[in-house]
């Protein structure tokens, strides 16, 4: 697929690793190729181990490729520092809340770090904080509030800075179903209301279906052996045809976990 | 029940009630030159506290104590960071400070005796190097406890590397530290007396010195329980200051 002004463009990427015995190397994610538009929303589904996170990496600038190019907003995510300072937004499987700050200051962490002013930081943060409906938690610290509520708050800072892009890797996974029902259609809802555009990692079949507009289903070494598209318009059937496939697929990935 | 704070404070309060009384028991049935009684001791404590001059040799030996940790402490945080940094600092300067942790008190008196002039630039010296070891390895501990999952999820906003410092690095080490002062207060409280002995002509060290040369035991206990009482206060503070910064912990984890 090749869309127009791509927001995140890989191109013939890959990645080998140093194995921890120091004799030769692993490729984690190879020759991998793909375009995401803006707005869109994609799920990376596969097996544990089939490099979706090193991907997930490289997008975010936490890792260099070994090869190839990878592109976010036409620049390199990680040689260009501080370019994407605020421009990418991340929500980690679990919720990486400090320990020492409580709720606000937790949301408030990516505004400060953006220098931005300290009363209208404040306000985002609340803002934020009611919107995922934790009033009057502001001020607790995170072992006082439930796995759901700290996850809340994990998303409300990846939102607060207001990025053009969210990477999140299983983000709900730590979560029980209902809670972490309730949080993906929440956070379907503000990627939409906000127009970003996201990078949804995930090995639920059910989770990448009913996030993502296109889902993408990885093999090891990463590369894409799978790619589907929906809308609000696909009928029950195709989804169903489509879930199928998708299942077909992983397990003919014999190389991961 | 059992372990509320008040009955904590009246446990250890009672123990040391103990501790008064065997001795003044002792008191009654030996040589009072050797356990002189209860109730001189006590006075003599309370001369020394209500007597500027006197009393000035305790704060002196206070600030000799803090000058020397303070010192530690700094140089033990820059050593901890440059080691932190590069796996070739840490192989050059481990094994040099596990040395220095080997030496004996009384030798680095002997050394600063020979290499340098000045009481208080020798008494500063012993402090620092007698502490700098156990400093520098906790500094160090505690930066190497950081989470990696915060210091990515801190990373995927691209700070500064002062940002960084202040908002993840200085938060992460400050149990370390706390704990470090704590440890190492203790210590520099028995360095410094014996640095006094040398040399020294105000402190505890000093006055306990003369208390020897006067055979009098009754002023040795005054005035180590002068330095005990310091080590109290100080420890106090440092658990205050403890309870406010690590408010966030939940109590369980604040160790009741």
């Amino acid at each position: 697929m090749s869309a127009t002004n791509p927001v995140i463009r890989f191109t013939d990427v890959s990645k080998t690793f140093r194995r921890a015995d120091g004799k030769g190397e692993f490729i984690a994610v190879d020759r991998l190729s793909f375009e995401i538009a803006k707005g869109e929303i994609v799920a990376v589904l596969g097996k544990t181990g089939c490099g979706k996170s090193t991907m997930f990496n490289i997008v975010a600038g936490l890792l260099d490729p070994s090869s190839g190019e990878a592109r976010v907003v036409g620049h390199d995510p990680f040689r260009e520092f501080d370019f994407f300072r605020g421009k990418i937004g991340i929500v980690f499987q679990n919720d990486r809340l400090m320990p020492w700050r409580s709720a606000l200051d937790n949301v408030m962490l990516g505004l400060q770090i953006l220098n931005k002013d300290p009363k209208q930081a404040e306000d985002t943060a609340r803002r934020w904080l009611e919107r995922l409906g934790l009033s009057g938690h502001e001020h607790d610290y995170p072992h006082a509030l439930s796995g759901g509520m700290r996850q809340r708050v994990s998303i409300a800072r990846a939102f607060a800075v207001d990025p053009e892009i969210l990477l999140c890797d299983e983000p709900f996974s730590a979560l029980d179903e209902m809670t972490a029902r309730d949080l993906r259609a929440e956070f379907v809802r503000l990627v939409r209301q906000n127009n970003k555009t996201a990078v949804f990692i995930t090995h639920q079949i059910g989770e990448a279906m009913d996030i993502g507009d296109r889902v993408l289903v990885f093999h090891r070494p990463a590369r894409i052996a799978y790619e589907g598209r929906l809308n609000a318009d696909t009928s029950e059937a195709a989804r169903a045809g489509m879930r199928e496939e998708v299942m077909r697929v992983l397990a003919l990935d014999r190389t991961a976990e | 029940m059992m372990n509320t704070r008040p009955m904590r404070v009246l446990q250890a309060t009672a123990g040391l009630i103990l501790l008064a009384v065997v001795w003044q028991i002792l008191s009654m049935t030996l040589q009072p030159f050797l356990f002189p009684p209860v109730p001189e001791i006590f006075k003599r404590t309370f001369e020394i506290l209500f007597t500027g001059e006197l009393l000035m040799d305790v704060l002196i030996t206070g600030a000799r104590i803090f000058g020397g940790l303070l010192g530690a402490f700094l140089l033990g945080c820059m050593l901890a960071l440059v080691i932190a940094r590069s796996r070739l600092v840490e192989n050059f300067l481990t094994p040099v400070l596990t040395f220095f942790q080997g030496i004996p008190a009384l030798s680095w008196v002997v050394f600063a005796i020979i290499w340098f002039h000045g009481t208080e630039f020798r008494i500063l010296f012993i402090m620092v190097m007698t502490t700098l070891p156990a400093f520098t390895f906790q500094i160090l501990d505690a930066i190497r406890s950081m989470s990696k999952d915060l210091f990515e999820m801190t990373m995927s906003f691209r700070p500064s590397r002062w940002t960084l410092f202040r908002f993840l690095i200085v938060p992460t080490i400050v149990p370390g530290i706390l704990t470090a002062w704590k440890v190492n207060l203790g210590n520099a409280a028995r360095v410094v007396v014996v640095a006094e002995l040398v040399g020294a002509t105000g402190g505890v060290g000093y006055q306990l010195l003369r208390q020897q040369q006067l055979f009098d035991m009754a002023g040795a206990m005054a005035w180590t329980l002068q330095l005990v009482l310091f080590v109290l206060v100080v420890q106090q503070t440092i658990n205050a200051i403890e309870r406010w910064a690590l408010r966030y912990r939940p109590v369980s984890e604040r160790a009741m």
